[in-house]
């Protein structure tokens, strides 16, 4: 029987939310060509997440030893290029996060699979994959197909899909053999570190009032902080302003800052990267400044204000401020 | 330390209104401005940095037509020593996987200690070349790297994660590292800068030159192809707000009331 495996990711002892939405995608596209939907696993002392897997998958793949305490693109080829090669699955998934990242192009390569990263949809008629993925930042998408016969490596954009109710399965446990051993690796993992912690929460703040890389100078910011000033809010930011040091790193909203739920979140000179709507789709209302309509930020906002943010901020900050005077 | 960094040039869409090409395949580039892929600019200012400290040499590889000179004398005038472009009519339609099968023979042919990539392109984002190419050498790798130190023949390098975290790895050199965007802040170069290469030297190698076969390359060694493309569906859109400055002020402040509890 034909089988699809998505491969879990899992740190510091959870499973991470995009192993769910592979499964609920997996176990859609299995449904729809007779497959079945497999889930490999490889950790250090990880049954709890094995059981947890099992109502999601007809076969959980777990391979257990030390060396898997953290992820490391070297003992994961290792392990999952035998398993795949056992397997043979139409499809592997993994997910489009910095593990998959690290992972796919070379276990791809060396599995010579054809790889499509970074997908947003899959679908297949007969035995042709069409793939979705975006280009130029998310401002279009692509239909993308396969040249090659499968079996096929997809990674998987991490909220892409969303986890649906099914059925539940009863997966089988299927131990495979660690192939690791103590011999020399060119890559050792030493630890994790967590960004320190400045001296605002983002996290906590009712009012937030973003600044992207429409801000164009460092010499800007003031202007967007005094309007956040005068509406009570909280100045953060996108990742362009921590790359240039315009803000520091416990300022920036989205996949690889802060996921900030704040009553209302204004949105300047933003465009909306996925990265970093996923860390502010929890928004309550949202409100968009961009001189470009077509920005996706506009997409996810609740009100949309198209004007250019050097015009508009100032106007928005004096006049809120006469209007809470009076 | 011998660097070798691969860079793409790329239109600048962040800012830009794009529209969909004629061939339905690509967007329309005219009137786009081009310059080199922003996460590469971090990539070879890294290597940079490295030589300065370090010494030894920074060779600039891109597989592109004329037009991507351009870039390579960009790095050439932020401090990049040698600069090789890879072209080939054998080579159009490449994908990620290919294109990192012809850096990788070029690499070859390159004394290198370690070779340095953006984490992904702007424009087509497989964030899949620079890993491909530790693959086929045969060397390791590290992705979305967001801090790097040299120490003798291994490398510390920090991955970026999600939610503020970083893996802190050491990797044994040469190794393949894609760098991450904030790393470091890229010099500026001044158009004085840029003239003083203009002369330079950029060393073009063909299919031939890198004994690449042409159904090796180009579309018909290619795992994956493009259909076509299309603008993402707009999803429920935003209210706009309009009417003069002044008015959408009032707007927004009854928004602020109503919603974000400002008294």
């Amino acid at each position: 029987m034909k089988e699809i495996i998505v491969l879990a990711e899992h740190r510091r002892g959870e499973l991470r939310d995009v192993t769910w939405e592979m499964l609920s995608k997996g176990r859609q596209f299995a449904d729809s060509i007779g497959a079945e939907i497999g889930v490999a696993l490889l950790g250090n002392g990880v049954n709890a997440l094995a059981e947890a897997l099992k109502p999601k998958a007809h076969r959980v793949f777990l391979i257990q030893d030390q060396r898997f305490e953290a992820y490391n693109s070297e003992t994961y080829e290792k392990a999952l290029t035998p398993l795949i090669t056992e397997r043979k699955p139409l499809l592997t998934l993994i997910a489009h996060t910095s593990m998959g990242m690290d992972l796919a192009p070379s276990l791809a390569a060396r599995l010579k699979m054809p790889l499509a990263t970074d997908c947003i949809g899959i679908d297949v008629a007969g035995e042709t994959f069409s793939l979705i993925r975006q280009l130029y930042g998310g401002k279009v998408n692509a239909a993308v197909s396969f040249l090659k016969k499968g079996p096929y490596m997809v990674t998987v954009r991490s909220g892409a899909f969303p986890v649906l109710e099914k059925e539940v399965l009863t997966g089988e446990l299927v131990k495979f053999p660690s192939p690791l051993t103590d011999e020399g690796m060119a890559k050792r993992f030493i630890q994790y570190l967590e960004a320190a912690a400045g001296d605002v929460d983002i996290t906590q703040a009712d009012i937030l009032v973003s600044v992207g890389r429409g801000i164009k100078e460092a010499n800007n910011i003031p202007m967007v902080k005094e309007f956040a000033d005068v509406i009570g809010g909280t100045l953060s930011c996108s990742r362009p302003v921590v790359d240039k040091k315009w803000l520091p790193k416990d300022r920036q909203v989205g996949t690889s800052g802060k996921t900030v739920k704040p009553k209302v979140y204004v949105a300047i000179g933003i465009s909306g990267a996925f990265q970093h709507i996923a860390g502010m789709k929890g928004a309550g209302t949202v409100i968009a400044i961009n001189k470009d309509p077509k920005a996706p930020i506009f997409g996810v906002a609740t009100y949309g204000i198209v004007a250019d943010l050097f015009k508009i901020v100032p106007v928005l900050k004096d006049k809120i401020k006469e209007l809470r005077k009076s | 330390m011998n660097t070798v960094v691969c860079v793409k040039r790329v239109p600048e869409t962040a800012d830009a209104d794009v529209s969909i090409g004629k061939s339905g395949k690509d967007i329309d580039k005219s009137g786009l401005a081009f310059d080199l892929n922003e996460w590469d600019s971090y990539a070879i200012e890294e290597a940079i940095l490295l030589k300065e400290k370090l010494g030894g040499t920074v060779t600039v590889l891109t597989v592109g037509g004329e037009d991507s000179n351009e870039s390579l004398r960009k790095c050439l005038a932020m401090g990049a020593d040698d600069a090789m472009r890879l072209m080939d009519p054998a080579f159009d339609g490449s994908d990620g996987f290919v294109t990192a099968k012809i850096l990788a023979e070029a690499i070859r042919r390159i004394p290198y200690d370690l070779i340095l990539t953006g984490t992904q392109a702007e424009d087509d984002g497989y964030g899949q070349v620079g890993i491909v190419v530790a693959e086929l050498l045969g060397i390791p790798h590290a992705a979305v790297v967001n801090r790097l130190e040299i120490q003798d023949k291994k490398a510390r390098v920090h991955r970026e994660l999600e939610g503020g975290w970083e893996e802190v790895y050491d990797i044994d050199l040469p190794a393949v590292l894609t760098i991450q965007t904030g790393i470091n802040e890229p010099r500026y170069v001044s158009i004085m800068g840029i003239r003083k290469v203009a002369k330079k030297e950029i060393k073009t190698l063909g299919a031939s030159d890198l004994n690449l076969k042409p159904e090796e390359v180009g579309l018909s060694g290619s795992d994956i192809q493009l259909e076509k493309i299309f603008l993402p569906p707009a999803g429920e859109g935003a209210e706009i707000l309009e009417g003069k400055p002044e008015e959408i002020a009032s707007k927004v402040f009854g928004i602020l009331k109503d919603k974000g509890g400002l008294p």
